[in-house]
């Protein structure tokens, strides 16, 4: 089976959000998530969605 | 010399000079270079080649010679499956890709397009041989006039209406007018959206249309030429930037949103106005039997 979309990382300032499943980096504000959300989405070559406003995913498609 | 090669020597001329204006270069870019076209060049004269000895064949009451049409057909399909790879290869390297509909659309018109040759070298070298060289070439310009009027297929223009739309965001959705496009989290990407992006929403003109423009494959190939001829900006490594399409379920208009590094909305209407309409993807629920009881 080929894995048309999976999700690579997964960025939150909230760890209560989350638990296991892609890496997941755990910031301490939003600015922070931001900054590493953007060097995410450079360095695997996918897409950062909010799916909140303390959760973001970085999904490659 | 005999009767014969006047005529035969006509027939080639014409035949591949029929493929030459059936060979342009466009937006397309292809085949651009001289030796991608000397190969269709060639093809093309081996086809004209072969319609213009059939007639004398079948005067000289050598029918079997005819079955060598039959070796023309399997190599000329061999010019589509050749068109196809090639495409398909070089599509995975494009910014914005062709899609497999475009490219075979591409495909058929290039194998097509000989079989028009051979059509037109067997008319005119039969012209020459029944009647005389002057009424070959009448015969020649009818050919041109209804190869250059039968070439292209219908644009998008005749079927739908474009209208600009207005890109904007709701949290951290992407909406083209009322159409939503995708998520984009991060707020320098979304001012980039914001900045670059240009939205553009097609009504389709009747019932049929609606499901022409949702064929995946006609809206990467409106993609496709409207970042060919706008420019697009996009790099690998920034996947966000991404031009994109999506359907408005409710009345089957499709929202069209793209990164031009030419930002003239009037331009881009008149790109998105002569996208091809995809062979592949024309639907016609309006003929179904269905529908007229």
């Amino acid at each position: 089976m080929v894995l048309e979309k999976a999700i690579l990382a997964t960025i939150t300032t909230n760890a209560n959000k989350v638990t296991a499943g892609a890496s997941i980096f755990i910031c301490d504000d939003k600015e922070e998530m931001e900054k590493v959300a953007a060097n995410l989405e450079a360095i695997l070559d996918g897409i950062s969605h909010a799916l909140s406003d303390e959760l973001y995913i970085i999904v490659k498609h | 010399m005999n009767e014969y090669t006047y005529p035969i020597l006509f027939g080639v001329t014409i035949g591949t000079f029929a493929r030459m204006i059936m060979l342009k270069t466009d937006y397309r870019q292809y085949p651009t270079y001289l030796h991608g076209k000397i190969i269709h060049l060639a093809l093309g004269f081996i086809a004209a080649g072969l319609g213009s000895v059939a007639v004398p064949a079948i005067m000289e009451k050598e029918f079997t010679a005819i079955t060598f049409l039959t070796i023309a057909a399997s190599q000329f399909r061999e010019v589509r499956n050749m068109e196809r790879n090639t495409l398909s290869e070089m599509d995975s390297y494009e910014l914005v890709p062709r899609g497999n509909t475009y490219i075979e659309g591409i495909a058929v018109a290039f194998e097509s397009r000989n079989y028009l040759v051979i059509f037109t070298s067997l008319l005119t070298t039969m012209a020459y041989l029944v009647w005389n060289i002057y009424l070959a070439l009448v015969v020649t310009v009818i050919c041109i006039y209804v190869l250059r009027k039968y070439m292209s297929g219908s644009t998008l223009g005749d079927i739908v209406s474009v209208e600009e739309a207005e890109v904007s965001f709701d949290g951290a959705g992407l909406y083209v007018d009322n159409i939503y496009i995708m998520n984009i989290g991060l707020p320098i990407r979304q001012k980039e959206i914001m900045k670059y992006g240009m939205g553009f929403v097609l009504t389709p003109k009747n019932f049929d249309v609606r499901s022409t423009i949702a064929n995946l494959g006609q809206r990467q190939a409106i993609l496709h030429d409207v970042s060919v001829s706008l420019g697009v900006i996009r790099d690998s490594g920034t996947p966000a930037l991404v031009p994109l399409i999506k359907r408005d379920l409710d009345d089957g208009r499709i929202g069209v949103f793209v990164l031009p590094q030419d930002k003239d909305a009037k331009k881009a209407i008149k790109v998105i106005r002569s996208v091809p309409v995809l062979e592949n993807a024309i639907r016609m629920p309006s003929e179904s039997k269905a529908q007229n009881k």
